[in-house]
C-alpha cells in the first residue's frame, strides 16, 4: 500500500471533483425541467404527443449513456450544416456535449418518475379542488405538481445518485473529471488500488451526502406530520 | 447502406459478431453477479453484525462508485493481483488476463451488488409465517429454501431482476475502454476508419434498443410463468 501516493493524489482528485459536481448540478437542473415537460406530455390525451414522449424516454432509457455522449460529441460534429450555425459554439466543447447528453438522459428517467407520481395522485384530491371552484391551472400547479414532487422524492434521489455515477463517462470525451484524473494517475503510476480507494471514497462521500439530503427532504415534506 | 454490407466491403458482419459479444459478456456478467448475490445475500440477512457489515460494505461501495472506475480498477489492477497470488505459489512469469474475463468479472461484481439487493428485498417480503410453518412441519433448511422460499421469491424478484439485466446490458458498453470488441468498440473502430461516427453510433444505439426490446419480451414471458396461481 502506497500511502504517499494516496496523500499526494488526494488534492488532485479533489480538484477534479469540482468538475464532476458542475456537470452533475447542471444536468440535474436542466434534466428536472426536461423531465417535468415530458411527464406532462405523457399525460396528454393526444396519442401523437403521448407516443412522442414515450418514444423519447424509451430510446434514452434503452441505450447506454456512453452511446448518447458519443453520438452528441463525435456524431453531431459531422453534420456540415450544424458547424455553420451558432449551435456549433456549444457543440464543439466536450463540456457542453457532456451536459447535453446527461440532461437528455436524466430527463428521460425523471419523466418516468414524475409520470408515475402524477398517476398515483388520488383523484379525490383533484375532485376536492374542483368542487372548491379552483381553476384547472391552479389545481395543476398548486396541488398536483407539489404532491407529485413529494411522491417521487425517493426515486428521484436514486436518479441523482445514478447521474452522479454517470458523470464519470465525461472522462471518455477528454474531460478531466474525478474519474478522468483517477484514470490518468492510475495509468502513470500503475497503482490502481490506492487511487481507487481515494477516488471511490470521494464518490461514496458524495453518495452519502445526496442520500441524506433526500432523506431529510422526505421527512420535511412527509404527509404525516 | 453499403457501410453495413457483410464481407470485406462493409461492417455488417463485424457489427453482428460484436453484438454477439455484447450478449455473451452480459450473460456471463449476469451469471457472475448471481454467484456474488448467492454469497452476499445470506451475509446481509445474517444475524451476526460482522457478516452484515461485510454484505453492506459490498453493496454500498459498488453501488456508490461509478462503474467506469470499477472497470479501470480491474483493467489496470487485474493482472497485477493475479500475478501477486501466483507469486505466492512460486510462479513469477507475466500473466495477462483476457479482456473478456476482466470485463465480465468487473461488470459481474457490479451486477451482483444490484442482484443482492433484489434478492434481499424479495426474501424479506415473504411472509414470516411461511418460514415458521416450514419449521413447525419439520422441513429441513435446505428443502425449506429450495421448495418454499425460492419459488415465492422468484415471483417477486423477476421484475426487479429484469431491471438489473437492463443495467448490466448497458454497462457492458463501458468495457469498450479496455479494448474488448463489443458493439461500442466495433462502432468506434468503424467510425474511425470511415469517418462516419454519426451513422455508426446511431446504429449502435439501435442495436442496444433491439437487445433491450427482445430481452423485455422474453422476461415478460418468464414473469407470466412465475406469477401463475396469483
Amino acid at each position: 500500500m502506497d500511502f504517499d501516493l494516496m496523500i499526494t493524489s488526494f488534492p488532485k482528485l479533489l480538484g477534479a471533483t469540482v468538475i464532476t459536481l458542475k456537470l452533475l448540478s447542471a444536468s440535474i437542473f436542466f434534466g428536472l425541467f426536461l423531465g417535468l415537460f415530458f411527464a406532462i406530455l405523457r399525460l396528454n390525451k393526444n396519442i401523437f404527443i403521448n407516443k412522442f414522449a414515450y418514444g423519447y424516454s424509451y430510446v434514452f432509457r434503452g441505450t447506454p449513456l456512453l452511446v448518447q455522449i458519443f453520438i452528441i460529441y463525435f456524431g453531431l460534429g459531422q453534420i456540415e450544416y450544424l458547424r455553420s450555425t451558432v449551435l456549433w459554439v456549444v457543440l464543439k466543447e466536450p463540456y457542453w456535449c457532456a451536459i447535453i447528453a446527461f440532461t437528455l438522459n436524466t430527463g428521460a428517467y425523471t419523466s418516468e418518475i414524475l409520470r408515475s407520481a402524477f398517476q398515483t395522485i388520488k383523484p379525490g384530491i383533484i375532485e376536492a379542488g374542483k368542487s372548491l371552484g379552483i381553476s384547472n391551472r391552479i389545481i395543476f400547479y398548486k396541488i398536483q405538481i407539489p404532491i407529485a414532487i413529494r411522491q417521487s422524492l425517493p426515486a428521484y434521489g436514486n436518479e441523482i445518485i445514478l447521474m452522479m455515477k454517470g458523470t464519470s463517462l465525461a472522462s471518455t470525451v477528454t474531460l478531466m473529471d474525478l474519474t478522468g484524473v483517477a484514470k490518468y494517475i492510475i495509468s502513470t503510476t500503475f497503482k490502481p488500488i490506492e487511487v481507487f480507494i481515494v477516488a471511490g471514497g470521494i464518490y461514496l462521500f458524495m453518495t452519502f451526502i445526496i442520500h441524506n439530503v433526500i432523506k431529510y427532504l422526505e421527512k420535511k415534506y412527509s404527509f404525516q406530520q | 447502406m453499403e457501410l453495413l454490407a457483410f464481407g470485406k466491403t462493409g461492417w455488417g458482419d463485424e457489427l453482428f459478431y460484436a453484438t454477439l459479444m455484447t450478449v455473451a459478456v452480459s450473460v456471463t456478467a449476469m451469471l457472475v453477479g448471481f454467484l456474488f448475490a448467492l454469497i452476499f445475500t445470506p451475509l446481509k440477512l445474517s444475524k451476526y453484525k460482522t457478516l452484515n457489515f461485510v454484505g453492506n460494505f459490498y453493496t454500498t461501495v459498488i453501488r456508490g462508485v461509478p462503474e467506469l472506475l470499477v472497470i479501470y480498477l480491474f483493467f489496470f489492477g487485474g493482472s497485477g493481483a493475479i500475478m501477486y497470488v501466483a507469486s505466492i505459489f512460486g510462479y513469477y512469469e507475466y500473466i495477462e488476463i483476457n479482456a473478456f474475463i476482466t470485463g465480465a468479472v468487473a461488470i459481474g461484481i457490479i451486477s451482483g451488488a444490484y442482484s443482492t439487493e433484489v434478492f434481499r428485498g424479495a426474501i424479506q417480503s415473504i411472509d414470516k409465517g411461511q418460514f415458521e410453518a416450514a419449521k413447525v412441519l419439520g422441513i429441513s433448511k435446505f428443502v425449506q429454501f429450495y421448495k418454499i422460499i425460492l419459488p415465492q421469491m422468484l415471483r417477486l424478484a423477476i421484475p426487479n431482476l429484469s431491471n438489473v439485466w437492463q443495467i448490466t446490458l448497458k454497462d457492458t458498453s463501458l468495457i469498450s475502454v479496455t479494448g474488448l470488441v463489443e458493439i461500442m468498440r466495433q462502432s468506434y473502430i468503424a467510425a474511425g476508419s470511415t469517418r462516419d461516427p454519426l451513422f455508426f453510433y446511431s446504429f449502435a444505439a439501435v442495436l442496444y434498443l433491439l437487445l433491450t426490446y427482445i430481452s423485455m419480451k422474453f422476461i415478460n414471458k418468464l414473469e407470466v410463468k412465475y406469477t401463475r396461481g396469483y
